[in-house]
C-alpha cells in the first residue's frame, strides 16, 4: 500500500478553488473539448459560452460570450466562439453550457480554459 | 327501482367483482398479489380485497341503502396470473376518486393497505403497483423543489451528485462529526449526510450537530469554491420538535434537510415537504422500514408503490437501492423504480414490474439515491445504470480510505468525473466493460484514487436476490 499522503488544500491557496464538473480532472485538451461539445450536440441541447474571473467563479451568473448559440450544430463554430471568447477574456474562466430546454435546466455545464490564479 | 333491505351475508363477487367494468381515467387502481387460503376461489378473493379496501363489510346493515354504495364500491376488474407462482395471482382494483381525501397520501393508504392486510380469507396479500390518476396527483404538492431546481441551487450540472453518510452512525460527538462532514466535503462530495438514526442522542444533540456542520459546510464552500451541503435529520419523536429543527437548520442557512418518511410517517412528511417549499430548503428521504414493507415477494407493498407515495407526498431525494452494493435491488425492478422517482411520465412495462402507465404532470422529480456498499470500483456501473440524474453515496467507500475522507472524496470525485467524461465521448453503452481501463487512467493523475483502487479491488456483493420480479418458471 502507498504511503499516506497529505490532502494540501487551503483557504490561503487559490488554487484549491473548484469549479464544478471536471475540475477534479487534468485541463481538457483540445480534442476532449471536441468531444464534449459534440455531446451537446447530440443530445439536442443549446451550447452556450460564459467566462468569469477566477476569483468570481462561485457566482451563479458568469458573463454571457454573446447568446446561447440556439440550434447551431456545427462543432467548429462552437469551438470558434468558445476560443474566442478565450482570447478577449485571456484571465477568465470559459465554462461551456449545454441548455436543455425541456428539462428547463443546463443538461452540462464544464470550464474549459482554466483563468490563471491569483491571490 | 329502489332497493329493499336483506339482512344477511352476501358474497363478495356478488358485488364487487365486476369483470366487464372498464376503469375510468379518473379511478385510483390498484394491483394487488393475493394468495388465497386453499378453496377460496379467485373471484371471490379479489372481490373480498376490493370490498375490504373500499366500502364493504363482512355483512349488509340497513344504512348501504342511505347511499349509492355502486357508486363508491371498489371494483375488482381483472385477474391474472403470477408468472411463476401457481398459489397466488394478481387482481386489479379499481377505486372511485372521490372514496379519498385529496392530497392525502395518509388517507390512500389507510384505505389500500388497511384492515384488508390482515383479511383471513388471505394467506397473504402484496400491493404490487397504483395509478395514480393525474386528477388525483394535481391535489398533491409533491417534491417540495425537485431535481432541475436542486441542480440550480447547488450548481451542479452534467453529473451525478456525490454523497456520504457519516460514520460510525452512533457515537461521535457534534465536533467530531463535524470534522468528518468537512473532510468530505473539502475533497470533492457535494453532500453529506446524517445517517438515518442519528436525531437528538445524548452523545449528540441535534442543535450542537446543526451548528458545527453548518461551520464545517461554510469552510469547504470557501476553500473548494463549490457549492456544499449536509442532510440535517429533523426527524423527531413530534412533529413540533421536527418543526423546531427545521426552522433552526433554516436559521442556520442550511440548504438542505432530511427526513423518514416510513418511520415519522406520512403525516409529518407532508407537512415537512410542504414547510420546506415554503422555506426553500431541499428535502432528503430517508427509507428506514421499507424492507420490512417492500421485500417479501407475497406480501406488504412494493417499493415502487413506496416510492409513488413519497413523490405524492414530497421529497428532492429519495433512497432507490444501488443494483451494485451491499442492499438488496433486482437491476431491471430497480430501474423500474428509478424512472417512476424521476420521469413525468412512465409507460406499463412487465420487464420491469410496472404495471400501468403512471402520468406525473407538471409534478416535479425526484433524485434516487444509491447508498450503501459502494466504492470507486462500482463508478462506472453506476454512472451507466443511474445516469446523471442521481445522488450516488459512498460512506465506507470515502470514510474508509487509507489516507482519510479527503482523499477519498476526491478519489470518488475523480472517477465520476472521468467515468462522465467517457460517457460523453463514446456512450453509455460498453462504459462498465471499458470503466476498469477509464479509472486506471485517471488513476495516474489522482494518487487518491489509485489508493482507493488498491483499497477496494477484490470487495464484491454477490448474493442472490430475494425478492425478485415475477417471471416464468415453465
Amino acid at each position: 500500500m502507498s504511503e499516506m499522503q497529505d490532502y494540501a488544500s487551503r483557504l490561503s491557496d487559490p488554487a484549491s478553488r473548484k469549479f464544478e464538473t471536471f475540475s477534479y480532472l487534468p485541463e481538457l485538451s483540445p480534442e476532449a473539448i471536441r468531444a464534449q461539445v459534440q455531446y451537446i450536440c447530440d443530445k439536442g441541447w443549446n451550447p452556450a459560452i460564459e467566462h468569469v474571473e477566477p476569483e468570481n467563479a462561485f457566482d451563479h451568473y458568469w458573463y454571457m460570450w454573446k447568446l446561447p448559440m440556439f440550434g447551431e450544430t456545427d462543432v467548429d463554430r462552437i469551438l470558434d466562439e468558445a476560443e474566442a471568447c478565450h482570447q478577449a477574456n485571456p484571465n477568465h474562466h470559459v465554462r461551456l453550457v449545454g441548455y436543455d430546454n425541456y428539462a428547463q435546466s443546463q443538461g452540462t455545464a464544464m470550464v474549459i480554459y482554466r483563468g490563471p490564479i491569483k491571490a | 327501482m329502489a332497493k329493499t333491505y336483506q339482512a344477511g351475508v352476501k358474497e363478495y363477487r356478488e358485488t364487487y367483482w365486476m369483470p366487464e367494468y372498464t376503469p375510468k381515467d379518473t379511478d385510483i387502481l390498484a394491483c394487488f398479489k393475493i394468495t388465497p387460503q386453499p378453496g377460496v376461489p379467485r373471484e371471490e378473493a379479489a372481490a373480498a380485497v376490493a370490498a375490504e379496501s373500499s366500502t364493504g363489510t363482512w355483512t349488509t346493515v340497513w344504512t348501504d341503502l342511505l347511499t349509492d354504495l355502486d357508486y363508491y364500491k371498489g371494483r375488482a376488474y381483472a385477474i391474472e396470473d403470477v408468472p411463476g407462482d401457481d398459489e397466488c395471482f394478481y387482481a386489479f382494483i379499481a377505486y372511485p376518486i372521490d372514496l379519498f381525501e385529496e392530497g392525502s397520501v395518509v388517507n390512500v393508504f389507510t384505505s389500500l393497505v388497511g384492515n384488508v392486510f390482515g383479511f383471513k380469507a388471505l394467506r397473504a396479500l402484496r400491493l404490487e403497483d397504483v395509478r395514480f390518476p393525474i386528477a388525483y396527483v394535481m391535489t398533491c404538492n409533491g417534491p417540495p423543489h425537485g431535481i432541475q431546481v436542486e441542480r440550480d441551487k447547488l450548481n451542479k450540472y452534467g453529473r451525478a451528485l456525490l454523497g456520504c453518510t457519516i460514520k460510525p452512525k452512533l457515537g461521535l460527538s457534534a465536533k467530531n462529526y463535524g470534522r468528518a462532514v468537512y473532510e468530505c466535503l473539502r475533497g470533492g462530495l457535494d453532500l453529506t449526510k446524517d445517517d438515518e438514526n442519528v436525531n437528538s442522542q445524548p452523545f449528540m444533540r441535534w442543535r450542537n450537530r446543526f451548528e458545527f456542520v453548518m461551520e464545517a459546510i461554510h469552510k469547504a464552500e470557501r476553500e473548494t469554491g463549490e457549492r456544499k451541503g449536509h442532510y440535517l435529520n429533523v426527524t423527531a419523536p413530534t412533529p413540533e420538535e421536527m418543526y423546531k429543527r427545521a426552522e433552526f437548520a433554516k436559521e442556520l442557512g442550511a440548504p438542505i434537510i432530511m427526513h423518514d418518511y416510513l418511520t415519522g410517517g406520512f403525516c409529518a412528511n407532508t407537512g415537512l415537504a410542504q414547510w420546506c417549499r415554503d422555506n426553500g430548503i431541499l428535502l432528503h428521504i430517508h427509507r428506514a422500514m421499507h424492507a420490512v414493507l417492500d421485500r417479501h415477494p407475497r406480501h406488504g407493498i412494493h417499493f415502487r408503490v413506496l416510492a409513488k407515495a413519497l413523490r405524492l407526498s414530497g421529497g428532492d431525494h429519495l433512497h432507490s437501492g444501488t443494483v451494485v452494493g451491499k442492499l438488496e435491488g433486482d437491476r431491471e425492478a430497480t430501474l423500474g423504480w428509478i424512472d417512476i422517482m424521476r420521469d413525468s411520465f412512465i409507460k406499463e412495462d412487465r420487464t420491469r414490474g410496472i404495471f400501468f402507465d403512471q402520468d406525473w404532470g407538471s409534478m416535479p422529480g425526484i433524485f434516487p439515491v444509491a447508498s450503501g456498499g459502494i466504492h470507486v470500483w462500482h463508478m462506472p456501473a453506476l454512472v451507466s445504470i443511474f445516469g446523471d440524474d442521481a445522488c450516488l453515496q459512498f460512506g465506507g467507500g470515502t470514510l474508509g480510505h487509507p489516507w482519510g475522507n479527503a482523499a477519498g472524496a476526491a478519489a470518488n470525485r475523480v472517477a465520476l468525473e472521468a467515468c462522465v467524461e467517457d460517457r460523453n465521448r463514446n456512450g453509455a453503452d460498453g462504459l462498465e466493460k471499458r470503466g476498469g481501463d477509464v479509472l486506471r487512467a485517471a488513476a495516474k493523475n489522482s494518487p487518491e484514487l489509485a489508493a482507493a483502487m488498491e483499497t477496494w479491488k477484490e470487495i464484491k456483493f454477490e448474493f442472490d436476490t430475494v425478492d425478485k420480479l415475477d417471471v416464468a418458471h415453465k
